[in-house]
């Protein structure tokens, strides 16, 4: 898909040039741009060392996990499916926890280990459960507090005040989970089948109080 | 307060981080080590990206075959409240993480980061993730096939992610 997009741009733009007798804009622009583009790099290499450096410091030192215990209460409510005590809660928590601090690169392992946990509950190995596509709805619209990188590439820029994107970063984000969430949740009460069996209900953990399947949504703000 | 709150986020970040991690007895300098090498392979990562879009981009630019686009698709984006220049960051952005971080960058080296651009394009890059990467791998760490109805709820918020990024900037910087 990448190649596709990328050939059009390209080929699409040679023949507009040359159509239009601009042919030597094209070879200017080609090699400025090429340059331009290492320059950026080697620009970011710093910025990106000091912040994946503190990136580090912070998960060192425990901060993902002091977060992730603060979300975790909230999480289970978004999802009914997986009992309250079950370890997947724990990972969910530590992804959304990683992403929520734009630490990227820590979130990932979280979120593997929270799927193959999830997998576990699912009674139906080839499909997805209502839990792993809440779960997704989370990760794909990506909730971040502070986009670490962005910040970055703005100050190098020379950006008034680099951060300032940050409360619209937040807005719009929140904005994308919460139609998820709702979508996910219309979706899922209409085209539901059997994959979102209560899986505590097999291994006996709710102790007589069923998930509760209504409240999914209440979680995803208002 | 938002304001405030932005400018000074970083700099609470210098000072409390390290702190923090002092008295947590993390080795500071050897958590710089870990963070430098993860940066250059990042780094190293991103180059081919880079490099690719900056060229595709900027010669369908100077060729004038973004002003026809632009022409063309003009009204349907403006609906959305978006301007012409930051669709191919909308097309890329759900496909791949790198090819959107290049395409955001060059937006930002164009227009400035204090330009609406700028700001919408940052904006709309922190606003959602890569979702088709995300879901192929994770999808895929665990053999699930029938995704059911993920791709699409994750397509949706993302185009509610953009719409509300022009949004926020909009009300946010006065446009």
């Amino acid at each position: 898909m990448m190649n596709l997009i990328w050939m059009a741009l390209l080929e699409i733009g040679v023949l507009v040039a040359v159509a239009g007798g601009r042919a030597d804009t094209v070879t200017e622009t080609a090699m400025t741009a090429a340059e331009q583009a290492v320059e950026t790099v080697l620009g970011l290499l710093g910025i990106m060392v000091l912040w994946l450096s503190l990136s580090r410091m912070a998960e060192d030192a425990g901060l993902v996990r002091a977060l992730a215990r603060l979300v975790r209460p909230l999480l289970s409510r978004l999802f009914p499916g997986v009992p309250r005590d079950h370890p997947a809660l724990g990972s969910i928590a530590l992804n959304v926890s990683a992403n929520l601090l734009g630490l990227g690169s820590a979130a990932t392992p979280f979120g593997l280990r929270a799927m193959q946990q999830l997998q576990e509950l699912n009674p139906r190995k080839d499909t997805a459960s209502d839990a792993m596509i809440t779960f997704l709805v989370l990760n794909t619209s990506g909730i971040t507090l502070l986009p670490t990188v962005v910040v970055g590439i703005r100050a190098q820029y020379g950006s008034a005040n680099p951060a300032e994107i940050m409360g619209t970063t937040l807005a719009a984000t929140l904005c994308a989970t919460a139609a998820g969430l709702l979508l996910d949740y219309a979706l899922r009460r209409g085209g539901s089948d059997g994959a979102s069996a209560p899986p505590g209900a097999l291994r006996g953990r709710s102790r007589g109080r069923l998930p509760r399947r209504a409240g999914a949504p209440e979680a995803g703000r208002r | 307060m938002i304001d405030l709150l932005a400018r000074y986020a970083i700099p609470f970040i210098l000072l409390f981080v390290p702190l923090y991690a002092l008295y947590r007895k993390v080795d500071i300098y050897a958590a710089f080590k870990d963070g430098s090498r993860e940066a250059l392979l990042l780094c190293a990562q991103i180059l081919p990206y880079v490099v690719a879009i900056f060229v595709a981009i900027g010669v369908f630019r100077a060729s004038g075959a973004l002003d026809l686009c632009a022409g063309l698709l003009r009204p349907i984006l403006g609906a959305a409240g978006l301007p012409v220049e930051v669709l191919p960051l909308a097309i890329v952005r759900p496909l791949s993480g790198n090819g959107a971080l290049a395409i955001m960058t060059d937006l930002v080296r164009q227009w400035g980061p204090d330009s609406f651009i700028g700001r919408l394009a940052t904006t709309m890059q922190g606003s959602t993730d890569t979702t088709f990467y995300v879901m192929s791998l994770y999808f895929g760490s665990v053999g699930i096939l029938k995704t059911r109805h993920a791709v699409a709820v994750g397509l949706v918020s993302d185009v509610v992610g953009f719409v509300a990024s022009a949004l926020a900037v909009k009300i946010a910087f006065g446009y």
